[in-house]
């Protein structure tokens, strides 16, 4: 491959995707001492909600949801042995989460969690979610949608991906001591901008407009003993913001996610990024994979960049963490569904009459979204002949094949655990 | 108002002097005619206005250029109505012109043929160099072996319903949505009654009418039914594709007997390709199928290439209402014309039907269904719609996808938030909207919203306009309960049938967001 203008690098292991499976894939390789190299564009968990489902929903056509994600796990591997659940250990999940959990609580993204039942969340068209943790600032939340408390909804002129009358009331009938009250965030009566969680999350960074806020919802806290509010306490701090919103309105308060790119998904990613940095892992940012090779003793030799080849890097192993459609990791054109880097063999259904169903809603999900890369156990995508299509390329997250996230609500789960056993599968591997 | 109203026994009767069934281009068109005249009508809508093929169709005004090789009359029609409309509805249509175009491989003997039809039937016409065609429009196919100009142009048959209806209401029309016939009482050789039912509410209301029209599209026959008239229909379905861009300036024609996906049609800010004849059985179910979506592009692609590789953002069908024959094998052959039927020869005598026709042609119907109805009523008063211009209102503004930036920018420093960024919707749009709505439908909702508006058209489908907007109604308490999560599905559900058959690109990864953020994050489906 002739890349003289390209830089040079060589690392062990490289992880390609930027969303969930592609951070937890670096974090545990780097956590392993293990030379990573990550690159991708901006993943999907900036639109996350910052729950982390493990398992919710199986069958999903029944809409059969679990209290206890682990039996559900159960049933769904009983019933659909060729899930990637199936090729992961029980204890390794928990440990993953563990490894994942731990970590975020250092570096001041705690998570609230109950280790064997799925908590319930409200989401922002004002459905409960049961999921399996919530960052911390949502776990007040919880427990006030658990006892029906007395509650207060605050929501924000000119914050159009939240509504607080929306939430109080679909819940009606669940939970008729909610209520919602609209204010204006502070100083802004005077500006219609486009307005975002970010900016205000932003914005409450600073004391002064946290203090304006306080007042502002303080005359409308009343009898409620919670008070919830889009998730706006900060981009960095929200512990302690969360913590001193609390004590001046007097009542414990919560964050509740807002639809589109959200302020949690935002954490998430940039707690991922700042502690893969500090670890050593070379991030590419908005990069891609532009050529792929192979030289004889078995290390890949890949041109990474954005339109022109700017890095080569020669790398031992690769965990394909790209995602589905919206990461990139697969395409489709008017005929097949095709994996976009190695064009790997994709399970799917034979013809485009097959991918989707003619109702959005179907219970039954879409069949194109069980679509994806075949593995074996050490979660190495398979070429049509049914063996490894690498020695050392193995496969992580949403885009491996037989499972739908979106209906089971196992996304996050997913993204840890199987980041997990490929991170270990490829040290056995590679000794 | 001549309507009165009076409660019995739950079931709400009104008076007038026409009652028209159907609020489509006739429908309305019709109702504008009459209200010029002075007369009072009801107009029976089952859905909402162009619920049926007056909303889904290709929205080009024919120069009759297509039809000269298979209906002069219809030829003409086009022609001179496409005239007036252009003079007196400047408002809903773009004078883009149009093109008829040949690639190699076409049946030449159809290509040399082309402009003697043409000046038979007085379509204006203009032989054009290969060269300069495709300098006018870059996108067509280096295959081109002949290229005429023509005098086509487009026309938004939304505004333009809208617009009509709007003016009728202003002149004391009655416009009742949601209200389907389900039956009539007839005394002697007159319809007395209608019977409506409410189909969101099951509400009730007779309706006495002097005269009834049956305009109802595609179902003239079901209505006609329910007196014991039998009319022959023959259902043609026909979808077509809108692209994420505009592709062309004016309308591309390909230049061959009337087959499928032959037209390119510019739509404002994008491209709409079309269409298909599909015959079908029965009204209910209809959508665009994989099959028909991947025949139009590769049918297309012929005439221009990039439509090969070009993003769609969504497919929809409509049914055209055409007028059975005997004999007819091909669809594509069969009268795009219409009749005017005066029932006589049923033992009716204020009952009339207008099955069949064209967009384009909807106000010359509409007149002379009119006539017959003023004759009937001993009315004297000339048809205005000829030498009236269509005035321009707030009801069929919002449909034009310029207005809405425009509007945002004028009002940035006022509270007029974005409610959709595809199509730069501020919430003054949609409290223009809704007002428009109270007035003509009676039910607000997504859907109707999304009629009078570019709500949920943007290539985003209404991933992110859908839950803002419903969440704006809940906050202007317009919402109550779990109401605007069933509106949310159906509206999502609506979308999606246009969005299923054209899902590969862009826009399956658009349609994995989508299904991302309300299943997978937020529960949407359970």
């Amino acid at each position: 491959m002739a890349m003289s203008t390209s830089k040079t690098i060589e690392c062990q292991l490289t992880v390609i995707g930027r969303g969930m499976t592609g951070m937890a894939s670096a974090f545990f390789a780097a956590n392993r001492g293990i030379s990573t190299v990550q690159i991708g564009i901006t993943g999907g968990t900036i639109f996350a909600s910052g729950f982390l489902d493990l398992m919710d929903v199986h069958p999903i056509e029944e809409k059969k949801s679990w209290r206890d994600p682990w039996a559900g796990i159960d049933a769904l591997i009983k019933d659909s042995p060729n899930h990637p659940y199936a090729r992961v250990k029980k204890k390794n999940i928990r440990a993953a989460f563990d490894e994942v959990l731990s970590f975020l609580k250092e570096a001041g993204l705690p998570y609230y969690r109950r280790e064997d039942r799925n908590l319930e969340m409200i989401t922002p068209l004002g459905k409960i979610k049961r999921t399996y943790c919530v960052p911390q600032t949502m776990a007040n939340g919880v427990r006030a949608l658990e006892e029906k408390q007395p509650c207060l909804l605050v929501g924000f002129r000119g914050l159009n991906d939240f509504s607080a009358r929306q939430i109080v009331a679909t819940m009606q009938d669940k939970w008729p001591d909610l209520r919602a009250a609209r204010i204006s965030f502070p100083d802004t009566d005077h500006v219609s901008e486009i307005f975002t969680g970010e900016i205000m999350a932003q914005a409450l960074e600073l004391s002064d407009n946290r203090k304006k806020l306080i007042q502002a919802v303080s005359p409308h806290v009343k009898n409620a003993q919670a008070v919830g509010m889009p998730a706006i306490f900060g981009m960095h701090r929200s512990q302690e913001i969360s913590a001193e919103l609390e004590e001046k309105i007097g009542v414990p308060v919560f964050e509740i996610p807002t639809m589109s790119v959200s302020v949690p998904g935002l954490r998430l990613n940039d707690t991922f990024a700042s502690h893969l940095s500090l670890k050593g892992v070379r991030l590419l940012p908005q990069s891609r994979v532009l050529k792929v090779g192979c030289e004889s003793n078995g290390r890949f030799v890949l041109g990474v960049g954005n339109k022109t080849t700017e890095y080569t890097i020669r790398t031992k192993g690769i965990i394909l963490a790209s995602g589905r459609f919206w990461g990139r990791g697969l395409y489709a054109d008017r005929r097949s569904i095709r994996e976009a880097i190695f064009d790997l063999p994709v399970y799917q259904p034979s013809d485009r009459e097959g991918w989707h169903r003619q109702n959005f809603l179907d219970p039954r999900g879409h069949p194109a979204n069980r679509a994806g890369l075949e593995i074996d156990d050490s979660f190495r995508p398979l070429d049509s002949s049914g063996r490894p299509a690498f020695e050392t390329l193995f496969a992580a997250g949403s885009i491996l094949a037989h499972q739908d996230w979106m209906r089971m609500k196992c996304g996050s789960g997913l993204a840890i655990s199987t980041a997990y056993e490929a991170v270990n599968a490829f040290l056995k591997l590679n000794g | 108002m001549l309507c009165l109203m009076h409660a019995k026994q739950g079931i709400e009767y009104m008076e007038t002097q026409v009652l028209i069934i159907g609020a489509g281009a006739t429908g309305t068109g019709l109702a504008r005619d009459l209200a010029l005249r002075g007369i009072q009508c009801i107009v029976a809508e089952k859905g909402d206005i162009n619920a049926g093929a007056s909303g889904s169709n290709h929205g080009l005004l024919h120069s009759g250029a297509r039809y000269v090789s298979t209906d002069p009359t219809v030829t003409k029609e086009c022609r001179e109505e496409s005239d007036i409309l252009k003079r007196f509805a400047p408002h809903c249509i773009e004078n883009t012109g149009g093109l008829f175009v040949a690639v190699e491989g076409d049946d030449e003997k159809y290509v040399a043929n082309f402009p003697n039809l043409c000046s038979k039937c007085s379509i204006p016409v203009r032989s054009l160099d290969i060269k300069d065609a495709r300098e006018l429009e870059p996108a067509l196919s280096k295959n081109l072996i002949a290229a005429y100009a023509v005098d086509d142009a487009t026309i938004d048959p939304f505004k333009l319903s809208l617009e009509n209806i709007f003016q009728a209401q202003q002149l004391g029309t009655t416009l009742l949505c949601h209200n389907k016939v389900v039956g009539f009482k007839k005394s002697g050789n007159r319809i007395q009654a209608a019977y409506l039912r409410n189909i969101k509410t099951g509400d009730e209301i007779i309706v006495e009418a002097e005269q009834v029209v049956n305009a109802a599209g595609v179902w003239v026959g079901e209505v006609a039914a329910l007196v014991g008239i039998s009319i022959d229909m023959l259902y043609s379905k026909g979808s077509l594709l809108v692209t994420d861009n505009r592709l062309t300036k004016r309308v591309i024609n390909r230049l061959r007997r009337p087959s499928d996906g032959d037209i390119l049609v510019p739509g404002n800010t994008v491209s709409i390709l079309g269409t298909t004849s599909v015959r079908i059985e029965s009204l209910n179910e209809v959508h665009p199928t994989i099959e028909e979506v991947d025949l139009i592009v590769n049918e297309g692609t012929t005439m221009i290439p990039v439509l090969e590789t070009t993003r769609y953002i969504r497919a929809y069908a409509g049914v055209r209402p055409l007028i059975s024959a005997q004999g007819e094998i091909d669809d594509r052959s069969v009268s795009r014309g219409f009749a005017l039927l005066d029932h006589v020869q049923n033992g009716l005598e204020n009952f009339a039907t207008i099955p069949g026709g064209k967009l384009t042609t909807y106000r010359f119907m509409a007149e002379k269904a009119a006539d017959l109805v003023c004759q009937r009523l001993g009315v004297s008063s000339p048809c205005l719609t000829k030498t009236e211009p269509l005035p321009f209102t707030q009801a069929g503004r919002w449909t034009e996808p310029s207005l809405g930036p425009r509007q945002w920018l004028d009002e940035k420093n006022t509270d007029g938030s974005l409610l959709c960024e595809c199509e730069m919707l501020s919430t003054s749009v949609i409290d223009s909207v809704i007002k428009t709505i109270q007035k003509q439908n009676g039910t607000l909702d997504l859907k109707a919203i999304g009629l009078r508006s570019r709500v949920g058209k943007g290539p985003c489908q209404g991933t992110s306009c859908g839950g803002r907007v419903i969440g704006y109604m809940y906050e202007q308490g317009l919402l109550d309960s779990d109401l605007g999560l069933t509106d949310l599905r159906e509206f999502l559900c609506e979308r999606w049938t246009g969005e299923r058959p054209i899902l590969w690109g862009e826009q399956i990864i658009q349609a994995e967001l989508k299904e991302a953020l309300y299943c997978g994050l937020s529960n949407l489906e359970l």
